[in-house]
């Protein structure tokens, strides 16, 4: 059974247009222009219980104005949703006691308040069972480390902190489906790995249904199978991760060793030299001739190690966008 | 179904009441975390007191300087304007809503709103619950300054105490006052789904108020017509009105005729508070959220 359904959803909206100059500003007082702005134009997709999606674009693609139309927040200009059955803009509260939406820019615990009376708060309006309330804040604390944490005001929490307080917020009425957008933003790498390990454990105990967006290619390969990239208001891919690196990109990495004495020149005719580090050196090599030209250069130079990656991945995403954009 | 929704429908009223007493304790328990601004702020409301009782003998002896004393104004003598004056005060700390109106524009303008549309709860009732604890916050601290003051200002009171009817209608009229004066300001911060900043709106608000509220001089000192177009509007009931029943210058017939009025009004703020919102929500959601 599919969990959520999307079939041509569209948004758009107007927005004032500004010019610059005081006189400008004074006809605008009379005559406004305005610019419709095409935020998401004709998405359709169906996730099923239990995946981990991850949204990826770039910003202003569109990603958040689909969690914001699949919680609810904003109407579509057309199309339809339905999440767990309900169509999620009717705001049924049937509907707003199974799902959840953490924004990572947005705070919803009380700012001077201990998150514990935040808490007890959302137990209250989600009408959790104290029992099932105990256990869920017990569990959650524990995987995230937070116990000592709960009787202290959120204001005084550090910003990785009251993240994990977020997120226990949005989990103690077991959502089953979760709406994340951009959790990790401006956290340090040690908190983002936390929030990525927890977020991962959880996901694969409880089974939900969670789609992600995210700037960090770390969260997104730590935890999505499946990625669909939004561009342009569009779906651009809907796949694998990996799946990106064969549809958009290529090349390998051969990165080489040299043996000690051995000199790079030359290299440069099996493929682009990217970075000459002695004795390192890594070479662009394309997808079809890895074994043939590796071949060669062993055959041809010493070689203490060799190693064939993937290009980066943040890089064959900003290609991606950027040919993207310039095909529109 | 699992026992959460069974916890949840079993008990729909008793439950709706349970909520409101979270909310009321969580924001008693926020209020309580400013302890010092709030005491400070309340010890500061009764200062003007000072400055307005020294006016007002000004004006009194200016008008009779040999016995100031015995004059009036439109039946008020100055002892009459110092309790009038005491008891408005009283009726503002109800029906005045610090920071309400511009705590409802901030939430539209920043986008925390969302969360009245994610969450299973009712933005306009949580707000209400939570000025409800800010009252109660208040009034906990205020209770013995008010009660010193009272008493030290007791004879200023030449009438007395009123019968327990009065009484009752005065702290009766304290409560409404309140609630009209929460739905008058809330419809107020709720135009901030059409404008983007309501602060010149609410500085027009605050000042109409300040006038026709009865909280600078009492409002049967107005010619006519004024007095009687200030008598139906609804204004009046956030300073005037409970004084005025204190002091026992509404009475019978006409006092319940002010007490349906202040009810329709009550009503009509309400609905219009409940519009306002469904309709900026609509707004709201359709522009981009």
């Amino acid at each position: 059974m599919t969990i959520i359904q999307i079939d041509q959803l569209t948004k758009s909206y107007r927005v004032y247009q500004k010019k610059e100059g005081l006189r400008e500003a004074i006809r605008g007082l009379f005559h406004r222009e305005y610019k419709t702005v095409e935020a998401v134009r004709g998405i359709s997709l169906r996730v099923e219980p239990g995946e981990f999606v991850a949204f990826l674009g770039p910003n202003g693609a569109g990603k958040t104005t689909t969690l914001k139309l699949l919680s609810g927040v904003i109407f579509p200009s057309s199309g339809s949703a339905t999440v767990m059955g309900f169509t999620p803009w009717e705001r049924d509260m049937q509907y707003r006691r199974k799902f959840a939406l953490v924004m990572g820019q947005k705070n919803q615990l009380w700012w001077d308040l201990p998150a514990q009376e935040s808490f007890r708060l959302h137990q209250q309006i989600y009408g959790i069972d104290p029992s099932q309330f105990q256990k869920n804040l017990q569990e959650l604390t524990s995987l995230l480390d937070v116990e000592k944490l709960l009787g202290r005001p959120v204001r005084e929490l550090s910003l990785g902190e009251r993240m994990k307080m977020e997120l226990i917020a949005a989990l103690l009425h077991s959502p089953e489906v979760l709406f994340l957008d951009e959790p990790t933003i401006g956290l340090d790498v040690v908190a983002q790995h936390n929030i990525q390990q927890f977020l991962k454990h959880y996901q694969e105990q409880r089974k939900i249904t969670i789609l992600l967006t995210s700037h960090y290619m770390k969260d997104v390969s730590a935890l999505c199978q499946r990625v669909v990239v939004i561009a342009q208001g569009i779906i651009q891919y809907d796949g694998s991760l990996n799946g990106i690196l064969d549809a958009f990109s290529g090349y390998k990495v051969v990165q080489l060793q040299l043996a000690l004495g051995q000199s790079a020149q030359g290299l440069e005719r099996f493929g682009e030299v990217l970075k000459t580090n002695p004795p390192r050196v890594s070479l662009r090599v394309p997808r079809p001739q890895v074994s043939k030209i590796l071949a060669e250069i062993l055959n041809t130079y010493s070689i203490d190690d060799v190693a064939v990656e993937d290009p980066p991945l943040e890089e064959v995403i900003a290609k991606m966008f950027h040919s993207i954009a310039n095909t529109q | 179904m699992n026992p959460s929704s069974n916890h949840q429908t079993s008990h729909p009223w008793r439950n709706a009441w349970k909520t409101r007493g979270i909310i009321l304790k969580t924001a008693l328990a926020e209020r309580l975390a400013y302890r010092g601004d709030f005491a400070l702020g309340t010890l500061m409301r009764f200062l003007p007191i000072i400055t307005q009782i020294f006016l007002w003998w000004a004006i009194f002896q200016s008008l009779s300087p040999s016995a100031p004393y015995s004059a009036s104004i439109s039946g008020y003598s100055f002892h009459d304007m110092v309790a009038y004056y005491l008891l408005t005060m009283l009726g503002r700390a109800f029906s005045s809503m610090p920071g309400l109106s511009s705590q409802i524009a901030k939430t539209i303008r920043d986008g925390e709103i969302k969360r009245y549309l994610v969450q299973p709860i009712d933005f306009l009732s949580f707000l209400f619950w939570s000025r409800v604890a800010h009252k109660i916050a208040y009034y906990s601290v205020a209770f013995g300054p008010f009660l010193l003051v009272f008493f030290l200002c007791r004879g200023y009171f030449s009438a007395g105490w009123p019968d327990p009817a009065t009484l009752g209608c005065f702290l009766l009229s304290l409560l409404l006052s309140f609630t009209l004066g929460f739905y008058l300001e809330t419809c107020l911060g709720l135009v901030g789904f059409w404008m983007l900043e309501v602060s010149s709106l609410l500085f027009v608000y605050m000042l109409l108020q300040f006038f026709l509220s009865g909280h600078m001089f009492p409002l049967d000192l107005l010619p006519e017509p004024f007095q009687t177009i200030v008598n139906y509007l609804p204004i009046k009931y956030l300073a005037y009105f409970p004084a005025a029943v204190f002091l026992g210058k509404v009475q019978g017939t006409a006092l319940l005729w002010d007490m349906i009025l202040l009810l329709f009004w009550i009503a009509l703020f309400y609905a219009l508070s409940r519009w306002a919102y469904a309709k900026g929500l609509q707004r709201y959601s359709g522009f981009g959220g």
